[in-house]
């Protein structure tokens, strides 16, 4: 299983060298540290927001789409929600410690 | 405000509504709460879903409860969730605001269901909370203290399981009693999520938090990248292969039963006009559709227990970049995967759908997903023309031919789908889907959801669908042949010559004139067009011939050709009157539904000619 071996240098966005959701590995824990705006009033990070995906909660991927690994399945504490790569790239996180 | 007068007498009536998270519960609830005593409808304007229940205390007080649509917030993002905002703040043009709002919260996801709770408390409503799936949670070891957590919220908190009658029993209990004060609302400046954060740590242990549970060891397997797709498959496949084979017997057993009353209530009838309206309008016309009753439900039963058990999420998660494929995304299997029970509803479950284009795309694509209403017309055909062989040992002939059909419909689908998003300017496609934990699908709900389908069936077959066949038997029989004149009767009828003269059109994809006839009823209601069939060929076959008969009629009356002709007919068929009026509703849009209509007609006259001019190349007939 090459793919699930495979792990993504993490993204630069902004200045700053971050973690972000849809980068991060199958299985291993997080801790949002904050979610971005792509637009001002962006709908999509109003509804993570709102589905509980802020900073200081823990999240893991629990499972990857069977095609392109896309979607992403997390768990967020007792939820988990599908969502499009796009979407998780909203997510920023600072690995568990 | 309570007094020992208000104990003697009952409580005025109470008018309340239930709110709560996707997931949490709250329909169940509803039907454990009022039982079958629910009214459905649609909200004034949009096509949400409006579920009114009604139910009595027991100390007799009446209570008219609204289920309110699922939401994650007020905030709303979806024609569902305006609904419930509006209802919520008062604002609603047709619903009143209700006197207390009996917020429905899942044990089992109180991170997420409290952050809406806190919410709803700052609407100055009084408002219960329905502390719902206790038994999960005890199962899976959480301990939430109670009484701390509600006198923290300043809202009465009442555990509940809606599974059972007895376990909505305390929340009855608590209606008795007066209403409660409007909770304080939030202090301003604090944070929802930091506040359901401390409540979490005040009031909750959960030994079992970041530990597995059953539904991610199930997780691993139904969204495995290898596994999920295979099982996936195989559900669809049991699917269509139960919906044909299960469905058999119970459909012959209606059948004969449907014959034997007919030849009962007839019999003391002499011969003639009134014998000849009940008979071939009336009995032969419903028949010939009650007798698909158990398919329709075979099938609804399986979605509402896969939509019951939390497996259909996941089935738009495995499928999501499939329908990318088609530019749409994960969140229009749901609405899709609807349409094969009927079009309608899954038009309405559209409305999920935030970002327009999809939700429009997926509106249109609908009707390409073979209803349930379909189902006679490609039963009688593949059962008058496809052998009953078995293919491998277990499947048989006839169910793969329809599992085809099927499949034919969904790529066309795509493709359609394909087509309609191409050179659109691409903007993001929101999936965030809520994946619910899996739940063994609770048997009172589906024994409900069913019933409103058979109710839902049967009074179409009792309104449009019999007076369509009474109006096509009319039409058949009038004018009466003169006397002594040769051939059947219905050539000199009305519906004979009206097909006489659409055959100008279909005769270049093999349809005969009695199939033309048929066509016009079934554009009010699929389903119909077996009746109107068996309606003009009882009508003109020379002997009383019955419903019962047409199977063995057709297949020597009509050549392979023909048949599979119809059947691609069907597969693209335009829609139902009933379709296009929802359709109209949705998009609003008049134009909007004349395209549909057109490109789905061309379409099918398209995959007709085809089907007719290849088969009969490959069986030789002329």
């Amino acid at each position: 299983m090459k793919a699930e071996a495979f792990e993504p240098a993490p993204s630069y966005r902004g200045t700053e060298l971050m973690l972000y959701l849809d980068t991060l590995p199958k299985g291993t824990h997080a801790v949002i540290e904050k979610i971005e705006q792509r637009a001002p009033l962006d709908p999509i990070a109003t509804r993570l927001e709102e589905l509980g995906f802020v900073p200081g909660e823990a999240v893991q991927v629990v499972a990857t789409g069977p095609m392109g690994r896309d979607p992403i399945a997390v768990r967020l504490g007792t939820s988990r929600f599908a969502l499009r790569r796009g979407e998780a790239a909203r997510v920023g996180l600072r690995t568990a410690a | 405000m309570s007094s020992t007068a208000s104990t003697q007498t009952p409580a005025p009536s109470l008018h309340i509504a239930l709110v709560g998270n996707p997931n949490c519960g709250k329909t169940s609830l509803f039907n454990q709460l009022t039982g079958s005593r629910q009214k459905v409808a649609n909200y004034a304007g949009v096509t949400v879903e409006r579920k009114e229940g009604f139910f009595t205390t027991p100390s007799g007080r009446a209570v008219r409860v609204l289920d309110l649509p699922g939401a994650y917030s007020l905030d709303s993002t979806s024609p569902d969730e305006d609904v419930t905002r509006d209802v919520c703040l008062g604002r609603h043009r047709s619903e009143p605001q209700p006197e207390m709002l009996v917020a429905v919260i899942s044990a089992t996801n109180l991170r997420l269901h409290l952050r809406f709770l806190l919410e709803l408390k700052q609407l100055g409503l009084p408002v219960i909370v329905a502390l719902n799936m206790m038994d999960e949670a005890q199962r899976n070891g959480l301990q939430i203290d109670v009484a701390g957590l509600q006198a923290d919220l300043g809202m009465p908190i009442v555990p509940v399981v809606s599974l059972n009658r007895a376990g909505v029993v305390p929340l009855l209990q608590a209606l008795d009693l007066p209403l409660p004060a409007p909770p304080p609302p939030l202090p301003a400046g604090i944070d929802p999520h930091m506040e359901v954060r401390r409540l979490l740590a005040v009031h909750v242990v959960d030994p079992s938090a970041g530990k597995d549970r059953l539904t991610d060891r199930l997780d691993r397997l139904f969204l495995h990248p290898i596994w999920g797709p295979v099982i996936l498959l195989v559900v669809l496949f049991v699917m269509f292969q139960t919906v044909f084979a299960w469905a058999q017997p119970l459909m012959d057993g209606l059948d004969s039963g449907i014959s034997t009353f007919g030849q009962i209530v007839l019999k003391p009838l002499p011969d003639g006009i009134l014998h000849s309206l009940l008979a071939d309008g009336v009995i032969a016309g419903a028949g010939t559709v009650i007798v698909f009753l158990p398919q329709i439900l075979i099938l609804f039963l399986w979605i509402l227990a896969l939509e019951e058990s939390g497996y259909l999420p996941r089935a738009a998660f495995l499928l999501d970049r499939l329908m990318a494929l088609a530019g749409l995304s994960g969140r229009s299997f749901i609405p899709l995967l609807s349409s094969f029970a009927c079009a309608i509803p899954g038009i309405m479950a559209a409305r999920t759908i935030q970002n327009p284009r999809d939700r429009l795309v997926t509106i249109l694509i609908a009707p390409l997903m073979t209803c349930s209403a379909r189902l006679p017309v490609y039963t009688l055909l593949i059962g008058a023309f496809v052998p009953h062989h078995t293919v491998l040992g277990i499947f048989g002939l006839q169910g793969l031919v329809l599992f085809g059909l099927y499949a034919v419909a969904i790529v066309s689908g795509v493709i359609a789908a394909r087509v309609m998003t191409r050179g659109v300017k691409s903007e993001e496609h929101p999936l965030l889907l809520e994946l619910p934990p899996y739940r063994r699908p609770n048997l009172k709900s589906l024994a409900l959801g069913l019933w409103q389908r058979a109710v839902m069936f049967l009074s179409r077959v009792g309104t449009i669908i019999v007076s369509l066949n009474v109006l096509l038997w009319a039409l058949s029989s009038f004018p009466l042949p003169p006397a002594g004149a040769p051939g059947a009767a219905i050539d000199y009828s009305l519906a004979g010559r009206i097909g006489h003269l659409m055959q100008w059109v279909f005769a270049p994809i093999g349809f005969n004139w009695q199939i033309c006839v048929s066509l016009i009823p079934g554009l009010a209601a699929r389903e119909v067009a077996v009746s109107s069939l068996a309606t003009v060929y009882a009508i003109g076959a020379t002997d009383d011939g019955a419903a019962d008969k047409l199977l063995p009629l057709l297949s020597t009356q009509w050549s392979m050709a023909t048949a599979f002709s119809l059947l691609a007919w069907y597969v693209y068929a335009p829609q139902c009157i009933s379709t296009l009026a929802v359709m109209r509703r949705e998009t609003g849009s008049i134009r909007t539904v004349l395209w549909a209509a057109a490109y789905l007609f061309g379409l099918a006259y398209l995959a007709a000619f085809l089907t007719y001019h290849i088969t009969r190349a490959i069986t030789g007939v002329p």
